[in-house]
């Protein structure tokens, strides 16, 4: 059971980013940063790690000068994010029997 | 991990998805306000029509007449001027109260999504205006003020749909029944509002 726990997941911002991505089209950074109140460096280092993982997608370009870098989640991200929160609930099921 | 911290990491995960998606700081004091000043308008504009002494079968003057309908044009833009700046203030004061952002990406999603009907149906009523068709201007304004509140509830409070095709059905009845437009409006615009702005005031802001 414990196995269908994800790695990545571990760490409560990396969860946290990716519910956010799962629930919409996509999520720029500094939103990001308002909406979990976590500095820049934090923010950065968690989603370099999901990218590593191939779990969000980066789309960057520019807004005027200032560059502008929004998020979304993969089609593998996506469905990691959601056998993480099922191994979660069957974890409840199974202490309740 | 324990089956209490399991149910807490749970329904945080359920709340950040649905604060990440949806804009919650729409005050509901702002709809109360928004209704109290559609009903002074509604007031006004009846007693222009109809005169001092009431009865919707007796009028002192038709809407046709040009002077009466650039003063009832002019009672309909204040109102809305007033309902918006309330709207946006309060909204303002509650986010930031809650330590939200106003400009977020679900604001402007519920913006452009509102505003696309909003101004069509702004255009629409413009236009039945210049050409005349002055018996279908509530009843438009209902609808289409339905259809934008429906459009936009994807990105806010769901409860918001149910108002929106509340106006949509108060729309069609007031094209059913011409010449009852300022009944409608009074009804749609006016205390749909406040029970609505209520009960989002005690759901949502105590």
């Amino acid at each position: 059971m414990l196995n269908h726990f994800d790695k990545a997941f571990e760490n409560r911002i990396r969860l946290q980013i990716m519910s956010v991505l799962v629930a919409n089209e996509n999520y720029d950074f500094n939103s990001l940063k308002e909406l979990l109140e976590v500095t820049d460096g934090n923010l950065a280092s968690h989603l370099k790690a999901l990218e590593k993982e191939d779990y969000i997608i980066i789309y960057k370009s520019f807004q005027g000068k200032k560059p502008n870098t929004t998020y979304a989640a993969s089609e593998k991200g996506r469905a990691a994010f959601i056998k993480h929160l099922q191994a979660l609930e069957n974890l409840i099921k199974q202490q309740k029997l | 991990m324990k089956e209490k911290e399991i149910y807490t990491e749970l329904s945080s995960i359920r709340d950040l998805m649905e604060r990440s998606a949806k804009f919650i700081s729409l005050s509901g004091l702002s709809g109360i306000m928004a209704g109290i000043y559609a009903l002074i308008g509604a007031a006004l504009g009846y007693y222009l029509v109809y005169g001092p002494y009431g009865g919707l079968q007796y009028r002192n003057y038709y809407i046709s007449e040009q002077e009466v309908l650039w003063k009832l044009f002019l009672i309909a833009i204040v109102v809305l001027i007033l309902s918006l700046a309330t709207g946006i203030v309060l909204t303002i004061r509650k986010a930031k109260k809650k330590n939200q952002n106003v400009w977020n990406p679900s604001s402007k999603k519920l913006l452009t999504s509102v505003s696309i009907p909003l101004l069509t149906g702004g255009i629409f009523i413009l236009i039945l205006l210049l050409r005349g068709y002055y018996g279908v201007i509530a009843p438009a304004s209902l609808i289409f003020y339905g259809l934008s509140l429906v459009a936009g509830s994807n990105y806010t409070y769901t409860d918001v749909k149910w108002l929106g095709i509340l106006e949509i059905i108060l729309g069609l009845f007031a094209t059913l029944l011409p010449g009852y437009g300022i009944v409608f409006w009074t009804i749609g615009f006016g205390v749909l509002h406040i029970v609505y702005g209520s009960i989002m005031h005690y759901k949502y802001d105590r």
